[in-house]
C-alpha cells in the first residue's frame, strides 16, 4: 500500500521536470502536445467559422433560399434559429472528447 | 397604478426575494472571494454550468434579441448565433488552460503568463471599459422594462435598477452564489418557455400568416409614444391621427400618410386603427415578406454587418469579465471544458425559445416597430395575445420576472467583477472598504445610462463585443497558444484594438454616424479593429522578441499539461488537497 502510494507520488515530479526542461525530449514533448492541441482547436474554430461564414455569402447569392420551406418554416429561420445550436453543442461535445483523449494519451506517454 | 403594472412589479419584487433567500439557505453568503469560490466547487457541474448560463443571459439575451429579430426579421438571428458561437470559440481556446492558470481575471492571466505590471495595469483599464460598457445596456434596458411596464419615466427605472444592483452586491454580501445564478437560469428559461409555447399554440391556431407582400398590421386600435425622433416609412396609405412634429412640422388631427418618408419628432402621439399598415422604421425589412427573408438591404452593407457582428460575437465572449471569472469555479481544467460544453447546449435552448418568441412579436406587437421600443417586445406580448385580463398578466407578470432575473443576474456579476478589479489594482487596499469600490464600479455607468440616449441592444451589445474581441482575445489567445508572445507586444496590441475600438464606441454612442461605410464600420468595428489587434500584437512581439520571459515554456506547461501531471495552479489550494 505504501509503496504504491509512493511511487504514484515520485513519478509525476520526475516527469514534470523533464517535460519542464527546455531541452531534448521534454521540449518535443511539449511542442507535439500544445502543437496538437492547437491543431484540433483550430480545426473545430474553423470549422464552425466556415459553416457560418458561408452561409451569409450564400444567402446573398441564391435569394431563392429565402423562399424554401421545410415543415413550415422558412430555411434560413430553421438553420439559423434552430439548428445551429445543437450544431455548435456538438461541436462542443466532440472538441471536449478529443481534447480530453489527446491529454489521456500525453499524459500515460510522458509517466511510462 | 395599473393592475398589469402593479403584477410585473410584484413578480420584479419576489424575483429579488427569492433571489435573497435561496442564497442564505444553507449555504451562507460568501464574504470573501475565496469563499465564493470554494463554495462554487463544492457543487456538481450541471448546478455550476446552470449558473454560468444564468450569469451569461444578460437582459440583452433576454429582451434586446426578440426586439431585434422584431424588427429586422431573418438578419437579426445572426446575433445569437455569434454569442452562442463565442461560447464555442472559448472551450476551444481558453476554457482548460485558463483554468489551469490559476488566473480568474484578464489582468491576473496576465501577470502569471507575463510578468508585467504594465501590462497589468493597461488590462485594468480594460476590463473597467469592457465592463462598463456591458453594463450601460443593462441599465438601459432595465429603465425602459421598468418604464413600459409601469408607465414610470425613464430615468427612474434607471435609478431604480441602479440602486437593486447595489443593494444585491453591497448589503447581501460579496456574490450571488451558484445556487441564485442557477434559479435565475431556470426562472428565464420558464420565463420564455411558457410565454413560447402559449404564443405559439395560438399562432398555430392563427389564421394569419407571416409570409404576406404586405406590411404588418395593427392588431387593434393603437395609440403609440414616441419617445426618440424616429424616421418612418410608410408603403401603403395608412390613416394616422397625430399630436406631435412631423416632417418638421406641427400637425394635429387626421392625416392620411402616403408611402414615403416621414420623419416624426420626440413626444409625438400617433394614433392608428385596427388593421391599418404599420409604418416601419427607416431602413428595416418593411413588409413582411422582405422581413422574412435573409439580406434585406443592400447586400454589400448587410453582409459586412453580419460579418462584424459574427467576428465581433465569436471573438468577443471569451473576453468579457463576468464570463471569465465564473471559469475558476470549476475544480480543474477537465471539468472547466465539461461545464462549458453544458453551458452551450443550455444557452442554446434558450436562444430558441427567444428566437421563437421574438418571430411572433412581429404578429402580436407591431406596434413597437412605430415607437422604436422593439426591446420592449417580449414584455407587451403576454398581454398583446391573452387580451388585458388576469391571464395576460400573470403571464407577463412571469416575463417581467425572467427580465429582472435576467439584469439583476448578469448585472450583479459584473459590478462585483469591476469592484474585484477595482479593489485590488486601482484602489489598492488604501479603502479596506469593498463597497466603495462596489459603488464606483456602478456610478460610470449609471451616469452614462442617464446621459446617453437609449440606444437598442442591437447596436450596444455587439459594441461591447467588439471591444472585447481587439483586446483580451487576442491576447488570451497568443498569450495561451503561442510561445513567443512578449510583454510589449501584449501591451501594444491591446492598446492599438482597444483604442480603435474605443474611437468607434464614443463616435456611436454620442454623435449621429454618417451613412455609408464609415458609418458601418463606426457601428461594426470588429471586421477591422480585430485583426489589426492581432497583427499588432505579432509584429510587436516578433520585434521585441528578445524580452520573452525566460520561463515561458514552464509557463506554458502549466496551462497545457493534464491534470494528472500535477502542474496547474490553485490559488487557494488547502494543504493535504490532491
Amino acid at each position: 500500500m505504501v509503496l504504491a502510494e509512493r511511487k504514484g507520488v515520485a513519478r509525476p515530479v520526475r516527469t514534470v521536470i523533464t517535460i519542464q526542461e527546455s531541452s531534448g525530449v521534454g521540449e518535443l514533448l511539449r511542442r507535439n502536445l500544445i502543437g496538437s492541441q492547437l491543431a484540433i482547436a483550430l480545426r473545430f474554430a474553423i470549422g464552425a467559422g466556415l459553416t457560418l461564414g458561408l452561409l451569409p455569402l450564400l444567402f446573398a447569392i441564391v435569394p431563392e433560399i429565402g423562399r424554401v420551406e421545410v415543415l413550415g418554416i422558412r430555411l434560413p429561420w430553421l438553420l439559423l434559429g434552430v439548428l445551429v445550436y445543437p450544431f455548435l453543442f456538438g461541436l462542443g461535445l466532440w472538441h471536449t472528447r478529443t481534447a480530453e483523449h489527446l491529454e489521456q494519451n500525453f499524459a500515460e506517454t510522458v509517466q511510462d | 397604478m395599473t393592475t398589469p403594472a402593479l403584477v410585473a412589479l410584484c413578480a420584479i419584487g419576489l424575483v429579488g426575494l427569492a433571489s435573497a433567500l435561496i442564497g442564505s439557505y444553507g449555504v451562507r453568503m460568501a464574504r470573501s472571494t475565496s469563499d465564493f469560490l470554494v463554495a462554487s466547487r463544492t457543487v456538481g457541474p450541471m448546478a455550476n454550468a446552470g449558473a454560468i448560463s444564468g450569469e451569461y443571459l444578460s437582459a440583452a439575451s433576454f429582451l434586446g434579441i426578440a426586439g431585434l429579430i422584431l424588427r429586422e426579421g431573418a438578419d437579426a438571428l445572426w446575433y445569437p448565433v455569434a454569442f452562442v458561437a463565442g461560447y464555442l470559440a472559448l472551450l476551444l481556446f481558453v476554457a482548460a488552460p485558463l483554468r489551469r492558470s490559476g488566473a480568474h481575471t484578464v489582468p491576473d492571466f496576465a501577470e502569471l503568463r507575463l510578468a508585467s505590471p504594465a501590462l497589468r495595469r493597461t488590462c485594468t483599464v480594460f476590463v473597467l471599459v469592457i465592463g462598463w460598457l456591458y453594463l450601460l445596456p443593462q441599465l438601459q434596458g432595465a429603465g425602459l422594462a421598468l418604464t413600459t411596464l409601469t408607465g414610470l419615466p425613464a430615468w427612474s427605472g434607471i435609478a431604480g435598477a441602479g440602486v437593486v444592483v447595489l443593494l444585491t452586491v453591497v448589503g447581501g454580501g460579496m456574490r450571488s452564489i451558484t445556487f441564485v445564478q442557477a434559479f435565475q437560469y431556470w426562472l428565464k428559461l420558464t420565463a420564455v418557455l411558457v410565454p413560447a409555447l402559449v404564443v405559439g399554440s395560438l399562432f398555430l391556431n392563427d389564421t394569419r400568416t407571416l409570409d404576406r407582400p404586405t406590411s404588418p398590421q395593427f392588431v387593434q386600435a393603437t395609440s403609440v409614444d414616441v419617445r426618440t425622433d424616429v424616421v418612418l416609412d410608410v408603403t401603403e396609405p395608412v390613416q394616422v391621427w397625430v399630436d406631435g412634429v412631423v416632417n418638421g412640422r406641427v400637425e394635429r388631427g387626421d392625416l392620411t400618410w402616403f408611402s414615403g418618408r416621414y420623419e416624426v419628432g420626440e413626444g409625438t402621439t400617433l394614433r392608428f386603427a385596427a388593421g391599418s399598415a404599420v409604418p416601419t422604421v427607416d431602413g428595416s425589412p418593411t413588409t413582411d415578406r422582405q422581413w422574412l427573408e435573409p439580406m434585406t438591404g443592400g447586400a454589400a452593407d448587410q453582409l459586412l454587418s453580419i460579418y462584424s457582428v459574427l467576428i465581433a460575437g465569436f471573438l468577443g465572449t471569451m473576453g468579457l469579465p463576468h464570463v471569465l471569472v465564473r471559469f475558476y469555479t470549476n475544480p480543474d481544467g477537465i471539468a472547466a471544458r465539461r461545464t462549458t460544453v453544458v453551458v452551450l447546449g443550455m444557452i442554446g435552448v434558450f436562444y430558441v425559445l427567444v428566437t421563437l418568441l421574438g418571430a411572433l412579436t412581429r404578429l402580436y406587437t407591431p406596434q413597437l416597430l412605430v415607437s422604436g421600443d422593439t426591446d420592449a417586445a417580449v414584455l407587451l406580448v403576454p398581454t398583446a395575445v391573452l387580451g388585458h385580463d388576469w391571464l395576460g398578466w400573470l403571464l407577463g407578470g412571469l416575463v417581467a420576472a425572467g427580465a429582472a432575473a435576467a439584469f439583476l443576474s448578469t448585472s450583479s456579476g459584473l459590478v462585483v467583477s469591476l469592484a474585484g478589479v477595482l479593489f485590488t489594482d486601482v484602489l489598492r487596499g488604501r479603502w479596506t472598504d469593498f463597497r466603495l469600490a462596489a459603488v464606483l464600479s456602478i456610478i460610470v455607468p449609471f451616469a452614462l445610462a442617464l446621459s446617453v440616449t437609449r440606444l437598442d441592444f442591437a447596436l450596444t451589445v455587439p459594441l461591447v463585443f467588439a471591444v472585447a474581441a481587439a483586446t483580451f482575445c487576442p491576447l488570451l489567445v497568443l498569450g495561451i497558444w503561442w510561445r513567443g508572445l512578449t510583454a510589449a507586444g501584449a501591451i501594444t496590441g491591446v492598446l492599438v484594438g482597444g483604442g480603435l475600438s474605443a474611437v468607434a464606441v464614443v463616435l456611436s454612442l454620442f454623435s449621429v454616424v454618417q451613412q455609408g461605410w464609415i458609418g458601418l464600420l463606426l457601428y461594426r468595428p470588429a471586421v477591422v479593429t480585430v485583426p489589426v489587434a492581432f497583427l499588432t500584437m505579432v509584429v510587436v512581439s516578433r520585434f521585441t522578441r528578445a524580452s520573452i520571459p525566460r520561463d515561458v515554456d514552464r509557463a506554458l506547461m502549466i496551462l497545457h499539461a493534464p491534470e494528472q501531471l500535477g502542474l496547474s495552479r490553485d490559488r487557494f489550494d488547502r494543504p493535504g488537497r490532491s
